[in-house]
């Protein structure tokens, strides 16, 4: 046989042949399980929100599925897409995080959160989380910040972001009210919390209205030098 | 046009040659056939899918009449395209119907079906039957085989009685004391397997399609808003529209009003105008929804 | 892009007949691919097969249900196969899909209880730790396009909480107080939810009456389900595995339908 001496040399790398055989796929290894998921950056707070709808197709999962991950005392990671991915990127994120801070006795700072989202995102280049992530937290000036990311961990500093499956709604409503865009004469200035508050929930009640994957309730988390901050706030449940 | 004819006729009696022979009898001119040919350009039209799917029809037969329910949401793919649209649509005085699936198609086939019925109703000076409207339909759908995405819940009342039908867009149908179409059709009918007894009132029977279109609405992401019912009896419509708000919309928290300015001024130009005063009117201003 | 905006959807077509496609990949004819091994193929569909399984938290307990057909594709090949698992006095698994890979995820979750029983440690499996283990297992059998097909729910109580949650074949789980997985979440999880919100806390009673509701509702309307099912509840005072469970159906409506016009 022509190939016996490539299959004599593979028997003995069992784990090359693995890696080289082609796989036949038979099955979809993703699925969207929708949620959407909004972050915006104040000048001593950061805020993120997501609604807690859990969803496949035409059917609801769960009604009560926050897709916001605390992951220190001063960062929270957003998470929605795809919900497999989303349980082992958070696994895999906080098992990093645990290491950090045994090794280096304190917490991972926001921006290095973000960093290091961004290697383990694009380690998986070739078979991707399929997740859109949102990183929300204070940076080491105190100051709100919030850092988005694609699935496969191309990811930049922003003032505000929605991300997930109502994001194309929530992120032109945020571009003209906090970014002032369209708006002449506009004067950037720092937004107040209560403000940023009204403003998620608000923009929470138009996506549940247009959105089928968005809905049930939202749940704010505002992230302060105190700590995080939890609130929810009830949505359409059709 | 039957001397345009390529195609010999198959069978029963031909005329073709009579025209030849009056000619040879010296009657009529004999007409020259003359074969034309025509260019036709077919053009390809991109087929976009525009569906405004409708989901979640539902009905009941009890005693002496039929109970038709639907919810009132419309989607595009996975955004809401119409949050109060009917989808119980009327066929004849004495016969409606619920249609699921691609908007335009249960729209139009209603409104066919329905203009169809009319003739018939007045050619014959009888009532329609349901029977009736459900070959008509059935045998439209199995027409185009398919490609008319028309899921539909026929119901009615007429001379023999109420009855029900589901017809497929494929053109099969059933007749059954209770059916249920569209995406939220099986969370409907899990409530009228729960709750479905033969001997149902008036009251009952609404309450129970109620209950499963409101099962579709809360369970199935197709189906939402409110609930349409209609009730049809010997001699009576209610058509009851909303039946119930399942679903109130959120209340804004914050103030949206932009100050004066906001819109840029590119260029201005004043010209006079000049007029004459015919006469006054005072109306008073209605301010422009924003919620 | 360029070739489909050129060339349509196939591209240019070939050179010669049989021949390679420019811009394409060719593969001469006879050899086998382009790696020179055959393809592995992993992924199989399903084989034999179970349909629904329903579980609901009431006051002080857990309740999963699961009937007992192994379909062979629409046949109703096995008709006692049960797809309960006791794992331990507070945990009991339920599986729909392949039921090969039930079997074979049975026995590997035996031997870890039996493992962890060895060690004498005081631990054991809670439904938690169960469900998280699932979770690694079925996304991990994912990532290597070898799926375990199946969709499990695991009930029980973990420190007297009642807990319930769902695994399907690809790792995407979660915890909530009904499930149903395949038919079941179509048409028994509104009625349960319904109920639910409706009564809020149920009683024990009133959740065994409830899911035998829902699986003579099963019955009726999946075409994969039989009227015999098995229950598990789970309570701190053990687990109580019932069944088979043959419940009471009506055919009173088969006399009201007469043809189909």
């Amino acid at each position: 046989m022509a190939f016996s001496d490539m299959m004599s040399y593979n028997s003995m790398k069992q784990p090359l042949q693995d890696y080289q055989a082609p796989n036949q796929l038979h099955f979809n290894p993703y699925d969207f399980n929708g949620g959407t998921i909004l972050a915006i950056a104040g000048e001593d707070y950061a805020l993120i929100a997501t609604d807690t709808r859990l969803s496949q197709g035409f059917s609801i999962h769960s009604h009560d599925n926050p897709k916001t991950y605390p992951l220190s005392s001063k960062t929270v990671l957003g998470c929605c897409g795809f919900h497999g991915d989303v349980l082992t990127l958070t696994k895999v994120i906080s098992a990093r995080l645990q290491i950090f801070e045994k090794d280096h006795n304190k917490q991972m700072p926001t921006s290095s959160v973000a960093a290091m989202l961004s290697t383990i995102l694009y380690y998986r280049r070739f078979f991707p989380y399929y997740t859109h992530n949102l990183v929300a937290g204070l940076d080491d000036d105190g100051k709100g910040c919030v850092y988005s990311f694609d699935p496969v961990g191309s990811y930049e500093r922003e003032v505000f972001r929605a991300k997930g499956s109502a994001s194309s709604m929530l992120q032109p409503l945020l571009d003209n009210q906090i970014g002032g865009k369209n708006q002449q004469g506009y004067v950037a200035q720092p937004l107040p919390l209560e403000r940023c508050v009204t403003l998620v929930k608000d923009v929470f009640t138009s996506a549940a209205e247009r959105d089928i994957y968005t809905g049930d309730s939202v749940q704010i988390s505002i992230i302060t030098k105190d700590g995080i901050k939890n609130e929810r706030f009830p949505l359409r449940r059709d | 046009m039957a001397a345009l004819c390529a195609e010999p006729p198959k069978g029963g009696f031909s005329f073709e040659n009579c025209a030849r022979d009056r000619h040879q009898a010296g009657q009529i001119p004999f007409p020259l056939a003359r074969y034309i040919t025509y260019k036709t350009t077919h053009h390809s039209i991109g087929w976009g899918e525009c569906t405004h799917t409708q989901k979640n029809t539902n009905d009941n037969v009890h005693m002496d009449g039929v109970v038709l329910g639907a919810d009132t949401r419309a989607t595009e793919d996975t955004v809401v395209a119409d949050k109060n649209c009917a989808k119980i649509h009327y066929l004849s005085d004495n016969i409606y119907c619920c249609g699921a699936g691609t908007a335009a198609d249960t729209e139009m086939t209603t409104q066919l079906i329905s203009a169809e019925l009319e003739l018939h109703r007045l050619n014959t000076g009888r009532i329609p039957r349901v029977g009736t409207a459900n070959r008509l339909l059935k045998q439209m759908l199995f027409r185009y085989q398919g490609y008319i995405g028309a899921a539909l819940v026929l119901g009615g009342v007429d001379t023999t009685g109420p009855s029900l039908y589901s017809i497929w867009p494929h053109g099969s149908t059933d007749k059954l004391p209770y059916v249920t179409m569209g995406s939220g059709s099986l969370a409907a009918m899990a409530v009228f397997e729960d709750g479905f007894k033969p001997d149902m009132t008036r009251e009952e029977a609404m309450k129970l399609v109620r209950d499963a279109i409101a099962a579709g609405i809360f369970n199935d992401l197709g189906s939402g808003s409110n609930i349409d019912l209609c009730v049809i009896t010997q001699g009576k419509v209610e058509y009851i529209r909303p039946h119930e708000i399942a679903n109130q919309k959120g209340v804004k928290q914050g103030k949206y009003l932009y100050k004066r300015g906001t819109t840029g001024v590119l260029s201005t130009e004043v010209k006079k105008v000049e007029f004459d005063i015919i006469g006054t009117e005072i109306r008073r201003h209605q301010p422009m929804e924003t919620q | 892009m360029a070739l489909s905006g050129m060339f349509g959807r196939d591209g240019p077509g070939p050179l010669w007949g049989g021949g390679p496609t420019p811009g394409l990949f060719y593969n001469f004819p006879g050899s086998r691919n382009t790696s020179g091994m055959e393809a592995k193929q992993v992924t199989q569909s399903p084989v034999v097969t179970g349909s629904s399984v329903l579980g609901l938290q009431f006051k002080g307990g857990v309740i999963i249900a699961a009937d007992m057909l192994g379909s062979y594709g629409s046949l109703a090949r096995y008709r006692n196969c049960p797809r309960l698992l006791k794992v331990n006095d507070t945990t009991v698994i339920g599986a729909a899909g392949d039921y090969a890979d039930f079997q074979h995820l049975s026995s590997a979750i035996e031997q870890r209880v039996i493992d962890e029983e060895c060690m004498n440690d005081g631990f054991a499996y809670t439904p938690t730790s169960l469900h998280c283990w699932l979770t690694r297992v079925l996304y991990n059998r994912r990532c290597q396009f070898n799926p375990f097909w199946n969709t499990y729910i695991v009930a029980g109580l973990e420190n007297d909480q009642p807990y319930l949650g769902y695994v399907d074949k690809i790792g995407m789980a979660y915890e909530a107080p009904s499930l149903a997985c395949g038919f079941g979440a179509y048409l028994a999880l509104p009625i349960i939810r319904d109920t639910m919100d409706k009564k809020g806390e149920l009683t024990k009673e009133e959740a065994v009456d409830l899911i035998d509701r829902c699986m003579k509702l099963l019955y009726y309307r999946d075409a994969r389900s039989l009227n015999k099912y098995q229950l598990a509840i789970i309570t701190k005072d053990g687990v109580d595995l019932r069944g088979p469970i043959v419940s009471e159906t009506n055919w009173e409506i088969a006399h009201m339908i007469k043809g189909y016009e």
